[in-house]
């Protein structure tokens, strides 16, 4: 069956749609869930990978307990939770926030609650009341500003309990090395990139998508070149096995499962289309002479987007800005 | 029983079998192919020139990416060692071996392998009937493919590939792309029809046939790939060229006298009547 392009559209049309809810602040119990279905895919080594409706969710599971990152949307947290009860009976340990939007943060209180911290027992009271009976979340820094900054946060006991303000965190959880690097104004200014370093598995967040071109959140702090970035480090991080293919494999924030050739005709297509645009602003030219050039055109059947919030029109003007202050 | 009695009912028994068990294979395909040339042998061997689009149904968006085709972006290690899509392989040095996986039980007929010589790219053709992998599992350069029987032609249904290309000069082919294959056996020759469909580049499908004969002398050579950086970029350097800035625009139009909308492709050039 050939794939139907009205029906990618459709799909990518929904994602937007996400977007749309947690950006105009509408509530989610305005969606309807009760079709949606957690689905599990084991990547390698120790690694899954969640889909549902929402950011996808990577899922690190062992004898020390389960580690997820993001949580999707909270009216499927039990739904989630029975994903994970299908692979694992330990107790949700801790859970990664990739950056702070509402379709990868949004079950965050719930999938805690249903955790506990890695102290129990006598040892529970040496932490501040309750600390222990749930996940830790983790996240950086700004991930924490921005839910203080909603009109409408998720509930306090999804906020992050872990937070970081420098380059990097690691953690060592389930026999393997986790490594969190911040991805400054990227996607948002609170992107982590999670690289499981024995299953070879990184989790990019937002940073990377295959269902369209990346959604720059400017009002956030997210920029063209933080996700370039993003891209570039994450293709340091790869190394594909035989074939330019496999070896460390790759899950985006939304979209199938990938390996680096994936990440790598993404940055080059983001790569190009900005030196195009860099080039028009060179030549003088004004955001609709620039738009006029279509300089996305060649790639807009794949990953442009003409409804919700970040058009393939908006993510031409984004740029536009971006490189016009830079020079 | 007497001799004769025993022949009999050995022969009828092994009558029923026959219908008992689904005859699987119609014709076996196993074997050491070597590749023939004399179709294409220019686009094949030597390779495309740039802009060098025409016989190949793209749609604008094909053309003008092709047209931002640098091949210095082959230059760069990530893109050095990738192998040839299922789709695009039979194209080049495809001298090709090909096995059967047998149930060791039943007999019956898992999957075809293959293997061809460059890169070494090796492809698996379930015939088992198993069902395809969820959109959301990662795509790969030879996709996942299936096959059944059509009388005594192997037709093979191919999804989840990677982004590749429709021809070696800068040609897209999307990794929402699809193709359906003929591998039809005479004897020692065997032909295969690759029909690809690509909702992103291609207005209709493309369709290209490639040949090979038997041969029993023929070892495909290891083939170890490992990348070199040859010019050392900025981090982040993308070769392209930008629009209207192609240095090679018409090198191959003015080279053989043709006009440059005849080059540039598109369903129209794949018919004589283009010509005229
Ligand atoms: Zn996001």
């Amino acid at each position: 069956m050939i794939i139907n392009l009205n029906i990618i559209r459709s799909i990518i049309s929904a994602t937007a749609l996400c977007f749309c809810l947690f950006n105009s602040g509408v509530t989610l119990a305005q969606q309807n869930f009760d079709d949606v279905e957690i689905k599990v895919l084991h990547v390698q080594g120790n690694i899954y990978m969640l889909v549902g409706e929402g950011g996808n969710i990577t899922l690190q599971a062992g004898e020390q307990g389960v580690l997820i990152v993001d949580t999707m949307f909270a009216p499927l947290s039990d739904k989630i939770f029975a994903a994970i009860r299908s692979v694992s009976d330990k107790p949700i340990t801790y859970i990664i926030n990739t950056h702070g939007h509402g379709d990868h943060i949004g079950g965050n209180a719930n999938l805690a609650q249903m955790g506990s911290n890695i102290a129990g027992g006598n040892t529970i009271d040496l932490f501040a009341a309750g600390a222990g009976n749930q996940a830790k979340v983790v996240a950086h820094e700004n991930v924490m500003a921005s839910i203080l900054a909603q009109e409408n946060p998720i509930p306090i006991e999804g906020w992050p309990t872990d937070t970081y303000y420098t380059s990097k965190k690691d953690l060592f959880f389930n026999g393997e090395a986790i490594m969190i690097t911040h991805q400054p104004n990227a996607h948002t200014d609170g992107d982590s990139l999670i690289f499981f370093r024995r299953s070879d598995v990184i989790s990019t967040g937002d940073i990377f998508r295959t269902t369209a071109y990346p959604f720059i959140d400017v009002a956030n702090g997210g920029s063209l070149q933080g996700v370039l970035d993003g891209l570039n480090y994450i293709l340091d991080l790869a190394v594909p096995a035989d074939r330019q293919e496999n070896g460390t494999m790759i899950i985006p924030g939304h979209g199938r499962l990938t390996d680096e050739a994936d990440v790598l005709d993404y940055r080059d297509m983001l790569t190009i289309i900005r030196d195009r645009i860099a080039y028009r602003i060179d030549q003088g030219d004004s955001l609709s002479q620039v738009k006029a050039t279509e300089p996305t055109f060649d790639y807009d059947d794949r990953f442009g987007l003409n409804s919700g919030t970040f058009t393939t029109e908006k993510f031409i003007e984004v740029i536009y800005n971006e490189l016009s202050i830079r020079n | 029983m007497s001799y004769l009695q025993r022949s009999r009912f050995r022969f009828s028994l092994l009558f029923i079998l026959s219908f008992a068990f689904p005859v699987q294979a119609q014709i076996d395909l196993s074997g050491e192919w070597g590749a023939v040339f004399h179709e294409d042998s220019d686009e094949r061997r030597p390779g495309p020139e740039m802009v060098e689009y025409q016989g190949i149904p793209i749609n604008e968006a094909a053309r003008r990416r092709a047209l931002s085709w640098s091949p210095s972006l082959l230059t760069l290690p990530e893109h050095q060692c990738k192998p040839h899509p299922s789709d695009y392989g039979s194209r080049g040095p495809s001298n090709m071996r090909i096995w059967k996986e047998i149930d060791s039980e039943s007999q019956q007929l898992i999957a075809y392998h293959t293997r061809i010589r460059w890169q070494a790219p090796e492809r698996t053709i379930w015939m088992d009937g198993r069902g395809r992998p969820p959109e959301y599992a990662a795509h790969t350069w030879q996709g996942f493919s299936t096959g059944h029987w059509e009388g005594n032609v192997l037709v093979v249904r191919t999804t989840h590939l990677k982004q590749g290309w429709a021809r070696r000069n800068g040609i897209a082919r999307s990794d929402l792309s699809e193709f359906t294959e003929h591998f039809i056996r005479h004897g020692n020759i065997m032909t295969q029809v690759v029909m690809v469909s690509d909702p992103v580049y291609l207005t209709e499908p493309f369709i290209r046939t490639n040949n090979w004969k038997i041969n029993l002398a023929q070892q495909i050579p290891p083939y170890l790939c490992e990348t070199v950086t040859e010019i050392d970029r900025p981090q982040g350097e993308v070769p392209h060229y930008l629009p209207d800035q192609n240095p090679f625009l018409r090198e191959h139009a003015d080279r053989y006298n043709l006009p440059l909308e005849g080059v540039l492709g598109g369903a129209e050039t794949m018919y004589p009547s283009f010509i005229e």
